[in-house]
């Protein structure tokens, strides 16, 4: 039993017996069962890809990327241009992705560039960068030339609305795709596949020289440096990735969620992604495709389970109170290990 | 009576015995010099007298201390302090942004009681400026100090903070012996020699110094007795009249214990260059090389010694390009790019740190990774073509990692075992296979047998030897112990203050070394 605790780490092991606890509440309270596993299958296909955005930082050695407001932020505009122009379906979601791609690795560069001058400190910089692109970003949204009534406020004049619907253009392109049912539960396939795709890369990439040096360079940059690698180069090539990852996997989870959430939302995106991923075993030197899968998936079904089970027996917004005192709970117990290691 | 008795001191680190048996004494206004290699003991045994928590919290000491006759056992520095022991550290303990008033007093302040204090207790009474500054004053004075004692400490020379360490030591009232850890090292020669007249001064007020230094001149020129420590052991206990510099020398290096005398066999070296160093400054913090030149001959090891702090570990540091570096360095005939390691390491040279656990190693990852990415950075080694991209090919890695495991004998439960669980000895050989996958032609390597227990320091050394004889690889060798040196190279340079002080063979004297590491002109103390 030792054994196996060790090797699942305590944290996980916590959360899989909480989990546990939850499911037989939920059966036991007559909550469907199949309700509840389509909406896990929904949920970790749309939050994947972002916290696979986390890996490419820790292992270019920059910590958790908490700047994802930055790459979040390029996948919004390529949203909205491409709803601008009336775009829809699958159509409309590459033409997002490709616009978002080439402003996310500006961005993503400048950011890598910055963080090698901040060396020690990407997490708490990070943050507060993504504070003021976010507050920048708000002034933006209400001065941006747009046109379409989808996207402007209904009485018209000038700024974009909160939340702009998806009903017309890419809402569930992704989910809908080759979806079926086994029983009562519904299977996203398009949106699981899509996160397969850049889960392989991102392992493949992981196995290559390229992203050996990386990796080297992120787990122990004086090896590294004495080694002939551009450390410095590394770093940027890290923040780059991970600032694309998350403009795709902002522009998947709206598809998913039908709305895209402008203003202050892309703030709250980064801190359940690190959970994600930290429940997942990653530590702040290492994190591979295996620690995003299972972190996004007991994160998630945490979430999923707990909503309904806890709406039942008590006050109606305590399920976000618990999400919120989850995901931060896990950040500050992986931020204690020594160096992070297992979280 | 002595002051100061120390009787049969042991002292080990886990299974390192860093200490055998020191016993020394020291009486009342006696001058008493300690002297020894790095790593021959003195800063433990000045631990030990001091009281500091590395010692207990390491397990403690054997053996026991008597002042005035009387057993001394101190846990903490406070008790050292409260028997009247004072140490200036060789790295200043000042606050910058204090006076020089208030640094003396640091933490035995003078007060006067106020109103509040007589509510809230002494924690709150007034300092008692004018009586501080009357003491620190006359410490001042009694160093022979003219300098206003309300400046900040931050600006001062370096000398003068030395002075003000040892005015706070003597302002103590009950100081007897002040121990001094190489404390002209950073002085001027003319601060130096008004430190010497101070200390003397010192000492006939009664104050018993003991005096840590490298400098055997001046060791020899203001002390009353020596000790001598080597390997932990005292070799010599002396009056200083009795013994010359050319003795100090000769017992501080000794001869170590001889692991295997290398056979008599003709290394028929060929008169080539492999590597020309000409003019090499490295800015290296605390071991900086300062304008050196250097030929290494193919085929052959080069041994480089010196003390800690010389730059003897900047050179190699420096060759690879890891720290700032200029000057020119040609190997094989071409101009090597400064400051570029991949170009270092393209030129076929590799490098094992000295850090080996914080640069030579990943920790955290398998011995057949550790062992196989230098190549696979630097050569394209282990790589399959899959489309567009190179991946690593782990079946490739894993025979080559099988293969260096038993060719060097490395002892791990398997090649994915991590480099972290391995002992010392064995992490050095995962360094050695990774520099051996870039087949190199020149082999840096910078204290390979540090941290390392005496049965595979042998090994460590004896592949070394192996693959300079069957590989043909020059190596190029840095290392703080002498001894080992001797046992493997062919000529040994020794660095002093960034430069070389002389290239001598291994077999040279033992006072020769000495007093080449400790700086002395050959030729002068010999006339």
């Amino acid at each position: 039993m030792k054994d196996f605790i060790n090797r699942i780490g305590l944290p996980r092991f916590i959360i899989i017996i909480f989990l546990i606890f939850l499911m037989a509440l939920a059966i036991y309270l007559n909550i469907p069962l199949s309700d509840v596993i389509t909406d896990i299958l929904v949920r970790f296909g749309m939050n994947a890809i972002l916290v696979l955005a986390m890996v490419p930082g820790i292992q270019a050695g920059i910590g958790m990327n908490f700047n994802l407001p930055l790459g979040i932020i390029c996948g919004l505009i390529g949203a909205l241009i491409s709803i601008e122009f009336k775009l829809s379906g699958f159509t409309g979601l590459f033409v997002s992705i490709l616009i978002a791609l080439p402003l996310a690795a500006i961005g993503g560069y400048l950011y890598g560039k910055m963080l090698n001058s901040v060396k020690g400190q990407e997490m708490t910089v990070g943050n507060y960068v993504g504070y003021s692109i976010v507050s920048f970003m708000c002034i933006f949204w209400l001065l941006a030339p747009f046109k379409s009534p989808e996207l402007i406020w209904a009485y018209g004049g000038n700024g974009l609305r909160v939340t702009v619907s998806l009903e017309s253009s890419t809402s569930h392109v992704l989910n809908n795709f080759l979806a079926f049912k086994i029983g009562k539960v519904t299977v996203p396939t398009g949106l699981l596949l899509f996160f397969a795709i850049f889960a392989f890369l991102v392992w493949i990439y992981s196995q290559s020289n390229k992203g050996l040096s990386m990796i080297v360079a992120g787990s122990n940059a004086k090896f590294a440096l004495s080694n002939g690698i551009d450390v410095d180069k590394q770093r940027i090539k890290g923040t780059v990735f991970s600032t694309v990852l998350a403009a795709i996997g902002i522009i998947v989870y709206s598809q998913s969620f039908g709305f895209l959430q402008l203003y202050n939302a892309p703030l709250y995106s980064a801190m359940p992604a690190a959970a994600a991923i930290l429940i997942g075993g990653a530590s702040l030197k290492r994190a591979t495709i295996v620690h995003v899968l299972i972190g996004t998936i007991l994160f998630q079904s945490l979430l999923v389970v707990a909503l309904p089970v806890i709406n039942v027996i008590a006050e109606g917004t305590m399920s976000e109170v618990i999400r919120v005192i989850v995901s931060n709970g896990i950040i500050l117990y992986a931020l204690t290990r020594e160096g992070g290691s297992a979280a | 009576m002595d002051l100061l008795q120390i009787k049969d001191i042991s002292k080990s680190y886990e299974e390192n015995r860093v200490l055998k048996n020191v016993s020394l004494s020291i009486k009342e206004g006696e001058i008493h010099g300690l002297v020894g290699e790095n790593g021959a003991g003195k800063s433990t045994l000045m631990n030990i007298l001091f009281g500091m928590p590395v010692i207990h919290s390491t397990g403690g000491y054997e053996g026991e201390m008597l002042i005035d006759g009387k057993p001394y056992k101190p846990t903490t520095p406070e008790d050292a302090m409260a028997a009247g022991i004072g140490m200036v550290h060789q790295e200043f303990m000042l606050i910058p942004g204090f006076t020089i008033t208030e640094n003396i007093k640091l933490n035995r302040e003078k007060t006067l009681p106020t109103f509040l204090s007589k509510i809230f207790g002494n924690r709150l009474e007034k300092l008692d400026t004018e009586a501080m500054a009357k003491d620190a004053r006359e410490a001042l004075k009694k160093l022979d100090m003219d300098i206003d004692e309300y400046v900040p400490v931050a600006g001062l020379p370096v000398g003068h903070m030395q002075f003000i360490e040892i005015a706070r030591e003597i302002d103590k009232s009950k100081l007897r012996l002040l121990i001094l850890d190489e404390p002209t090292a950073v002085l001027t020669e003319s601060e130096a020699d008004k430190f010497l007249e101070v200390i003397k001064k010192l000492s006939q007020m009664g104050i018993a110094i003991l005096f840590i230094s490298h400098r055997l001149d001046e060791i020899k020129q203001i002390t009353d007795s020596i000790t001598i420590l080597r390997d932990g052991e005292v070799v010599a206990n002396v009056k200083t009249d009795e013994i010359d510099v050319k003795e100090i020398a000769r017992l501080m290096v000794g001869r170590k214990v001889e692991l295997s005398k290398k056979e008599d066999e003709d290394r028929g070296i060929k008169d080539e260059n492999i590597l020309e160093i000409k003019d090499l400054r490295v800015n290296m913090p605390g071991e900086e090389v300062k304008g050196l030149s250097l030929t290494v001959k193919k085929g052959e090891i080069l041994g480089i010694g010196g003390l800690a702090g010389q730059g003897k570990l900047g050179i190699a540091n420096g060759i690879m390009g890891l720290y700032e570096t200029s000057g020119s360095i040609v190997k094989d005939g071409k101009e090597l790019h400064l400051n570029n390691p991949r170009e270092a390491l393209k030129s076929s040279i590799a490098f094992l740190s000295e850090d080996r656990r914080g640069v030579g190693l990943l920790l955290d990852d398998s011995i057949e990774f550790n062992i196989a990415f230098s190549s696979l950075e630097i050569q394209d080694n282990f790589l399959k073509q899959v489309g567009p991209l190179k991946l690593i090919d782990k079946k490739k890695v894993r025979e080559h990692a099988n293969r260096m495991i038993e060719e060097l004998d490395i002892r791990c439960t398997g090649p994915k075992q991590r480099a972290r669980a391995l002992s010392g000895g064995n992490q050095q050989k995962v360094c050695i296979a990774r520099a051996l996958s870039l087949n190199p032609d020149l082999l840096l390597v910078s204290e390979p047998t540090r941290g390392i227990d005496i049965g595979a320091k042998k090994l460590v050394l004896d592949t070394l030897v192996k693959l300079n004889r069957e590989r043909g690889v020059t190596v190029i060798i840095t290392s703080s112990e002498l001894g080992e040196l001797r046992q493997v190279s062919d000529r040994i340079a020794i660095i002093y203050d960034g430069k070389v002080a002389g290239i001598l063979p291994p077999d040279a004297s033992d006072e020769e070394f000495g007093l080449l590491m400790a700086g002395e002109d050959l030729k002068k103390v010999v006339n």
